[in-house]
């Protein structure tokens, strides 16, 4: 790839267009982003303290107060005084929650309990009232929350394309540049990973294994390595028996010299679209099979299991969670297509 | 053409074999041993030894094989482990459901999205063709969660038009009461992607030379869309249709488990969450079949609808 006057690597070409085209080179910057956010909470950088409970359950975000419901949390005074109000009201004794001594059977343990209450002191930290984006059931920051689960989502998709795009270009590789029995074997593992569809195969594998985002990557790869495969053994196949790799044949380099160092950097640009595409159906999988609990483990949070808690809260009116989740998930998957279009157009080495 | 789908139908026979192998090792190696799960409670070495013994655990890993071959030759998968029902009656009676379901959802949204493309396809490049584009890409980016728990809620809890969940016994009630509205919502999450192919399909077929011959000879418009145009941008959109459908039959997992439809996906789901493999692994035995069966059709309509393809 030397960068030479007059004639210019594929790659610079393609830089060179794709900073020309406005929406790809915004959406490159955006995917950026999102990537430094996925390996920041990685590293426990960026949103470290979802777990911590700041605000009081189901905490409203702050500017939308007035859209949610009313109350945000009913204490043992506000029953105390709604029961009184309807006492007022009805001009009789409401039947109540008070209970006398000989009726309640846990007074006596209740007795001791507020007598020993002062021994066990708590540190009293304040709960917010409002956060950003509103809390959750357990008055945890739906911003700190969403922010780690974009990064659990993002690493999950990243890392299971990472690795179905090398399994598949490896496997690719070998079948299209040998041919004959290797080619016969791996189209058959092809055939039967294609028979089924992807969605149940990956239902199938999270039956056997534990759960985790170390095997949702793992299956991810074990699942969708396919269509790069089929990808790389075609351009395999074609780029064998073309002038530059008999002439690097020719100078004596070795077999893995050919297909690796000669022949992947001229098909490389698909492998780069191709990781892109993959990479955003990989983050819908994570979050469909995090939703249905055969994703991440419960002590980890991705958008999946953030989604799995919106219906729900969605009944009480409580609306942020899910809400803050989509949008992260629709910029994020925007910017992620239209850069595929874009990379897809600025790789084409038939546009020059 | 016969002897093209005997040696298709006898190609079929190493992929099922692959497929086979695949769940053996899957569910007897990595699975793990089965006879825990199922002794449940009263769980002492007898009980674990006559599990073993049912489920031929005792045997080779060899002969273990051999009686999930013979399963599979004889569609007889046992019975399922979470409530002991045969696996082939669980999986009849899902059947129905699941087809009443996608079926409906496959014919509206392909209808209205084909309608749609070539609408848009004829108007390229136009404002509204622009606009629908950027209306899809957007629609794209929402998951397909996101419009059935929003959809279940507004439409059904809130507003109250359709029931939030359920099904019944008859055909007719369910397609006036219970189906309209998953498949209002499977129509809406199928039918952006849809459109924005077909829409593909149709622009490149506009761009070619015959479409400006047929004008230059004085064709009618709709003449050159309906007849010229829209008969050779079907041909991928059929095989993609064909190749879709067995994904159809565990593609609307998420609809099922939202709204209570007894059908083949929330068996699935039921299946992997109660660790009752035999039933996922019949499901997916079937599934490969289907598709295989699918894929076949699928090159024989192609055939069907353009002459110029050569069956090898």
């Amino acid at each position: 790839m030397a960068n030479e006057k007059g004639s210019r690597s594929l790659w610079a070409l393609g830089w060179k267009r794709l900073r020309k085209d406005h929406i790809g080179f915004v959406s490159l910057w955006m995917v950026a982003a999102f990537v430094l956010l996925a390996l920041a909470g990685a590293l426990g950088l960026v949103a470290s303290g979802w777990r911590n409970e700041v605000a009081k359950p189901y905490a409203p975000p702050t500017l939308l107060k007035s859209l949610g419901p009313k109350h945000v949390q009913l204490t043992a005074e506000n029953i105390d005084a709604a029961n009184k109000a309807s006492e007022q009201a009805n001009g009789q004794p409401s039947t109540g929650t008070s209970l006398t001594a000989d009726e309640d059977p846990l007074a006596g343990d209740l007795a001791e309990a507020s007598k020993n209450e002062g021994q066990y002191q708590e540190a009293a930290t304040q709960k917010a009232e409002t956060l950003p984006m509103g809390a959750d059931l357990r008055g945890r920051d739906v911003l700190q929350k969403v922010l780690k689960g974009t990064s659990t989502s993002m690493l999950v998709g990243l890392m299971g394309s990472l690795a179905a795009i090398v399994l598949g270009t490896i496997m690719g590789g070998f079948g299209g540049y040998f041919g004959q029995k290797i080619d016969d074997l791996l189209m058959w593992f092809y055939s039967v990973f294609t028979s089924v569809p992807d969605m149940l195969l990956l239902l199938a594998f999270s039956a056997v294994l534990r759960r985790g985002i170390s095997t949702v990557i793992l299956v991810m790869a074990l699942t969708s390595w396919t269509g790069t495969f089929r990808l790389m053994r075609a351009e395999f196949l074609k780029h064998k028996s073309r002038e530059y790799v008999k002439a690097a044949d020719a100078i004596g380099a070795s077999h893995l010299r050919r297909m690796f160092v000669h022949i992947l950097p001229n098909v490389s640009y698909l492998l780069l679209v191709q990781f892109s595409i993959l990479t955003v159906a990989l983050i819908k999988y994570e979050v469909i099979l995090s939703f249905l609990g055969f994703g991440v483990s419960v002590t980890q949070i991705s958008w999946g299991s953030m989604l799995a808690e919106a219906p729900a809260e969605l009944i009480q009116g409580y609306w942020w969670q899910m809400a803050c989740v989509t949008l992260f998930m629709s910029i994020l998957v925007t910017a992620f297509s239209m850069l595929t279009d874009s990379l897809r157009d600025a790789l084409d080495p038939k546009v020059k | 053409m016969f002897a093209y789908i005997i040696r298709r139908v006898l190609q079929m026979i190493p992929t099922i074999f692959g497929v086979m192998l695949l769940l053996f090792i899957l569910f007897n190696w990595v699975g793990g041993d089965p006879s825990y799960i199922l002794a449940g409670k009263s769980m002492n070495a007898t009980t674990l030894a006559n599990i073993r013994a049912q489920l031929g655990l005792d045997k080779s890993q060899f002969a273990q094989f051999l009686i999930f071959v013979k399963q599979v030759a004889t569609l007889n998968f046992g019975i399922s482990w979470s409530n002991q029902q045969p696996v082939s009656s669980i999986l009849a009676a899902r059947v129905g459901p699941s087809v009443t379901l996608t079926g409906f959802i496959m014919l509206v949204s392909t209808v209205l999205s084909i309608s749609m493309a070539s609408l848009v396809a004829y108007v390229r490049g136009s404002l509204t063709d622009r606009m629908v584009t950027l209306i899809c890409t957007t629609a794209m980016s929402v998951s397909a969660l996101v419009y059935i728990i929003a959809g279940q809620f507004w439409l059904a809890h809130k507003l109250g038009w359709f029931p939030v969940l359920g099904w019944g016994d008859s055909f007719a009630k369910n397609l006036v009461t219970y189906l309209p509205l998953p498949v209002l919502l499977g129509v809406i999450v199928s039918l952006a992607p849809d459109l924005r192919f077909y829409r593909s399909c149709f622009v490149e077929e506009m761009n070619h030379d015959y479409v400006r011959t047929a004008r230059a000879k004085g064709l009618s418009e709709p003449k050159i869309m309906l007849k010229h145009v829209m008969r050779n941008a079907l041909i991928p959109v059929v095989t993609s249709i064909m190749m879709s459908l067995p994904y159809l039959l565990v593609g609307a997992l998420l609809l099922e488990t939202f709204f209570a439809i007894p059908g083949m996906g929330r068996e699935v789901i039921m299946a992997v969450d109660k660790s009752d493999f035999p039933v996922i692994k019949a499901i997916t035995i079937y599934i490969a079949i289907l598709t295989m069966i699918f894929n076949l059709l699928a090159d024989i309509v192609y055939k069907l609808i353009d002459p110029r393809v050569q069956l090898k």
